[in-house]
């Protein structure tokens, strides 16, 4: 019997020749990621007695959660972080401004083919897009790693997602995302490895395919692997801070779940409130009021997400009702967006476009909703209170599908404008 | 459990999803950072009779996907401060889970037991022989893994770490 990705990889790290669904390992990741939650992991750092961090080349810190800070409380959390950084010599930090953490440790070449990520941050999945074993940890675990160097895993089942077929008009990755989380439910990989397989992936460039692996958590994934090919080779080239070596699943490898889907069978969809697995076809509830459209995060914020919605936006007006906030995942991407004219579209449209990192998507600030209010949103969480307050609605939507909705004041297919 | 195996306790019995919303509310994320502090908000938007009524070695049975949502922490100590002994459930959102062993706080993954136990009858865990036993009869679930024992009897993923820490430092 063949071994899937994560039993591949995670024996590999364990120095085991295999590993089975179930067992546990001792492993050391090849990057340690936290962001603003860096100050209190430090605290408990401390009470475990650390004084100096295991290898400080391991580690990234990006500030991107609440980022300028939104207040002194804020202010001083990352004063703290900048301190310890610069006392233990960690060279992989990126101060506010950069970008989302998600984001930059891709563009910074640091979430490589066969290596392990683990993050104090539930979408570390995210960096399953360049082929990399990541997986979110609670705070204590990530300065248990700063102490020894190592963490446990238990070795998880994997599924095995296979798309053919090709995206019709309008239809993006994110929509593929919410179909699938739909179908299987938020609960429906719970602790489980998520392959996606097929000529569909295949086809996709880097920035949709990292939509899949951002949205894998929301099915309760531990991990997410989009196999590395020749796009994800180009594409680290000149950015990748180490030599990697990319691992691939066998053909004849046991997964506990196989599923098959076809591309070309689906439309926008919508996540409706309050949970992502809460998921109906756009048509089915189109003409729905909204008082925000939000463009950004680590699922939709990338250069062609913003081109998207520049598409949908140039020489038009966002309805006199509605905000729009677009917020760039990272640096690199807001100034592509300014050389390519998508800034000049988003403020000639009426849209605030605001500096890089998470905004309001965890409701710190930077457009959170009132009491009574809807946003649609590219982000990936709709759980009630996500953005602030308890009494406001989120729907989870394509960058079209946003931009459009932000034009009409309403959830809007895009193709309805033209 | 602090390395004792057996733990006798009566059932709180909840459903499907319960998120960690309604187990530490977010509003207190920030306001209340002493765990000492923490139990006597514990739950309070899922059964508000809990947090005065919670016993030592009490035990929650739930339905799949306890402690979905936000990874913090907080919704695991509140429960462990609270003198809780173990969590049976059909299925655990991963990462509380993992906190959940970190914290010394026996998670059990027993979907055929949760079916049998009714609300307030009393039961019998067996961690490291993996039975449960109730009014239904006995069950057995995957026991706890060798490796994460050694962190339980440390009581905990922190004086588990300061211990291999010192032990390091010993050594050099």
């Amino acid at each position: 019997m063949g071994q899937t990705f994560a039993e591949k990889i995670l024996a590999k790290k364990a120095g085991l020749k295999r590993v089975i669904p179930g067992e546990i390992v001792e492993i050391t990741p090849d990057v340690a990621l936290s962001h603003d939650n860096t100050a209190p992991i430090l605290g408990i750092f401390k009470k475990m007695g650390g004084e100096k961090v295991f290898n400080p080349d391991m580690h990234a810190i990006i500030l991107d959660h609440a980022t300028p800070a939104p207040s002194t409380k804020h202010a001083e959390n990352h004063r703290v972080i900048r301190d310890f950084v610069r006392e233990q010599g960690i060279p992989y930090f990126f101060d506010v401004g950069r970008g989302i953490c998600h984001q930059v440790l891709v563009e910074e070449g640091l979430a490589l083919p066969g290596e392990v990520v683990l993050g104090s941050d539930s979408h570390t999945p995210h960096a399953g897009v360049m082929g990399a074993f990541g997986a979110g940890i609670g705070r204590s675990e990530m300065a248990s790693i700063w102490a020894l160097g190592n963490l446990w895993l238990r070795v998880p089942e994997s599924v095995r997602i296979a798309v053919h077929g090709e995206l019709p008009p309008w239809v993006m990755a994110k929509d593929l995302a919410l179909h699938v989380i739909g179908d299987l439910g938020a609960d429906g990989a719970i602790y489980m490895s998520v392959e996606w397989h097929g000529e569909l992936i295949e086809a996709l460039n880097l920035s949709q395919r990292a939509v899949l692996s951002n949205m894998t958590a929301e099915m309760g994934a531990k991990s997410s692997y989009l196999p590395p090919d020749q796009k994800v080779f180009d594409y680290l080239d000149d950015r990748a801070k180490r030599a990697y070596e990319p691992i691939y699943p066998d053909p004849d490898a046991d997964y506990t779940i196989v599923k098959e889907y076809d591309a070309s069978t689906i439309e926008p969809m919508i996540a409706c409130p309050h949970t992502v697995d809460n998921v109906r076809p756009l048509s089915d509830i189109a003409g729905t009021h909204i008082d925000q459209a939000f463009i950004g995060t680590c699922t939709n914020g990338r250069l062609e997400d913003l081109a998207a919605a520049a598409h949908v936006l140039s020489d038009k007006q966002i309805a006199d009702s509605t905000r729009m906030i677009v917020i760039p995942a990272s640096s690199q991407v807001y100034k592509q967006a300014l050389r390519k004219g998508y800034i000049e579209t988003f403020l000639s449209a009426g849209a605030v476009v605001e500096s890089p990192g998470c905004g309001p998507c965890m409701g710190n600030h930077m457009g959170v909703p009132a009491v009574g209010e809807v946003t649609i949103s590219s982000a990936n969480r709709n759980f009630r209170g996500r953005m602030g307050t308890k009494e406001s609605e989120i729907y989870l939507a394509n960058p079209l599908v946003v931009a459009a909705s932000a034009v009409a004041g309403a959830i809007t297919h895009p193709k309805d404008l033209e | 459990m602090d390395g004792k195996s057996i733990i006798r306790g009566r059932v709180w019995k909840y459903g499907d999803n319960v998120n960690t919303d309604v187990i530490f509310p977010g509003k207190y994320t920030y306001t209340v950072s002493d765990p000492i502090e923490m139990p006597k908000y514990a739950l309070e938007d899922l059964d508000p009779h809990f947090a005065d009524g919670v016993q030592p070695n009490d035990i929650i049975v739930a339905g799949t996907n306890w402690g979905c949502g936000s990874s913090r922490e907080q919704a695991v100590t509140c429960l462990k401060q609270s003198g809780l002994g173990a969590i049976v459930a059909k299925s655990f959102a991963r990462i509380y889970y993992r906190n959940c062993l970190n914290a010394a706080l026996p998670a059990l993954i027993c979907p055929d037991a949760v079916d049998a136990i009714g609300n307030g009858e009393t039961i019998e865990i067996d961690v490291a022989a993996g039975d449960v036993h109730c009014d239904a009869g006995t069950f057995t679930f995957q026991p706890v893994p060798a490796a994460v024992i050694k962190i339980f009897e440390a009581g905990g993923l922190i004086p588990y770490t300061r211990k291999l820490l010192d032990k390091r430092r010993g050594v050099e």
